[in-house]
């Protein structure tokens, strides 16, 4: 069996729990002056349905901000997480519902992100993620495609970085690092052997909150590639991404 | 005794050190202050329970695609193929695809009856793309008049690479799509995306575009 095969039928496989629905529930009391409850997930659906403070409404699934709730009237309807979240439990607990804290921008832990670039003329699709030590310390984890004309390969790098502003709008990080080069000439072309190397740089780039989720980064690394000859050869490499962070 | 005389009391029995404890704590005893200071506010601090909700986070979507690509030069084929996408609001989400088909024969081959370009291998079209979608046109579709359900028209931009010819190219997306959510967890869409990549498979450098048409199912989980 093909290998695609067999993935695309992991996949499927994998999809059959899911139809098994939402399976807990959780009824709160309704702290706001009021709820409205909206026809589908999203802000431009209409309000079918107000739900008055006091009154108490069964959770049922969340998709991104909207909360699917059953009203004591067996009416359905979306709400929108903030208006619930000073919902109570029964035994008078409080409900907090997964979403961005205010200070996500400076306190957030995790970013993972895509991006694109170029790599000493090679086209780049990279994926990074990083994990933030401090508001402004970073340690990050970048692994690229490297797709040029001549020859296509790999790049996977490890490192630590600094943020200088985390608290403006757009700020200016350094990183530094090292990693593994893994190139290979292109099948069209006259025979040269593949070649691995490890590599170090040193980066700095520019990152721009779009909302309390997203940031886009523009980078520039230059990189020692230490080649078993004595000659190192130096790369740039710059990044265009976006970036969500949690 | 007023308050400045107590701390100076305090202090001093400080400085002198423990021996003078208990001598401070005797001069206190006889003029019936109390030990302590007194707490002129209580703080009637309530502290909540805060508990996260037993309900599920469906942000995550998973599926399966069949549909046909015209991959430039070389036909139209079945395309086939898996996405998983994470929706971060109810405006913006990524999605992975990876897909593959295999290539047909180019006009060239078809006439000339035996010249082959490409190897069997070669001829296998594989690809993933990494996208950030946006749902553009939120809405509601109507069955009848008891049946309404979510829809949105949404546009992707993705990078990739494509392995096609045995060679890998950076390969650019754009597209657009639209799903119906059939029921809370399961989604139908029909997405039309165009590739582009450089190919010298014909000698020439050029731009190719290969445009795929295909239908998912997806669920939310």
């Amino acid at each position: 069996m093909h290998p695609f095969l067999i993935t695309v039928t992991f996949l499927l496989a994998s999809l059959v729990p899911f139809g098994a629905g939402a399976a807990t529930a959780e009824t709160v009391e309704v702290q706001d002056p009021y709820i409205d409850l909206h026809s589908g997930p999203g802000r431009g659906f209409p309000v079918t349905q107000v739900v008055e403070r006091g009154a108490s409404v069964v959770l049922l699934r969340q998709r991104t901000d909207w909360v699917k709730v059953r009203t004591d009237r067996d009416r359905e309807g979306w709400v929108n997480r903030k208006q619930l979240e000073r919902t109570l439990t029964p035994d008078g607990a409080e409900v907090r519902l997964p979403g961005p804290a205010p200070d996500a921008r400076v306190a957030h832990r995790w970013e993972v992100g895509v991006g694109a670039g170029d790599f000493d003329g090679a086209d780049t699709v990279a994926v990074t993620g990083s994990y933030a030590l401090t508001e402004s310390l970073f340690v990050r984890a970048d692994v690229s495609q490297l797709l040029g004309e001549y020859s296509t390969g790999w790049l996977g790098t490890a490192g630590i970085g600094h943020i200088f502003m985390p608290e403006w709008r757009v700020s200016p990080f350094v990183s530094i690092g090292g990693g593994v080069v893994y190139v290979e000439p292109n099948a069209t072309l006259v025979q040269t052997s593949d070649r691995t190397n490890s590599t170090a740089y040193a980066g700095a780039g520019l990152r721009g909150f779009l909302s309390d989720r997203f940031l886009l980064q523009a980078e520039y690394r230059q990189f020692v590639i230490f080649m078993d000859t004595n000659d190192n050869e130096v790369i740039s490499e710059w990044t265009v991404g976006f970036t969500h962070f949690f | 005794m007023d308050r400045r005389l107590h701390a100076f009391l305090l202090n001093a029995a400080i400085l002198v050190g423990a021996p003078a404890a208990p001598l401070a704590a005797h001069a206190q005893d006889a003029v019936g202050a109390p030990a302590e200071t007194p707490q002129v506010v209580e703080p009637r601090v309530a502290r909540r329970e805060v508990k996260a909700p037993a309900i599920d986070a469906e942000n995550f979507e998973a599926g399966l695609f069949i549909g046909t690509i015209s991959i430039e030069d070389f036909g139209s084929s079945l395309l086939y193929g898996g996405r998983f996408a994470y929706h971060f609001t109810e405006d913006v989400f990524a999605e992975a695809t990876i897909g593959s088909a295999k290539a047909g024969t180019t006009s060239y081959e078809d006439l000339s009856g035996s010249a082959q370009l490409l190897t069997d291998g070669e001829r296998q079209y594989t690809y993933y793309d990494l996208a950030v979608g946006w749902n553009a046109l939120p809405g509601e579709v109507f069955f009848g008049g008891r049946r309404a359900m979510p829809s949105a028209v949404y546009l992707t931009l993705g990078v990739g690479s494509t392995n096609f010819g045995g060679d890998d190219h950076f390969t650019v997306t754009p597209g657009a799509g639209f799903r119906l959510l059939v029921t809370d967890w399961l989604a139908a869409h029909l997405d039309a995306r165009d590739q582009f990549f450089n190919s010298d498979l014909l000698g020439k450098d050029k731009l190719t575009q290969n445009l795929q048409i295909s239908f998912s199912l997806t669920a939310f989980f």
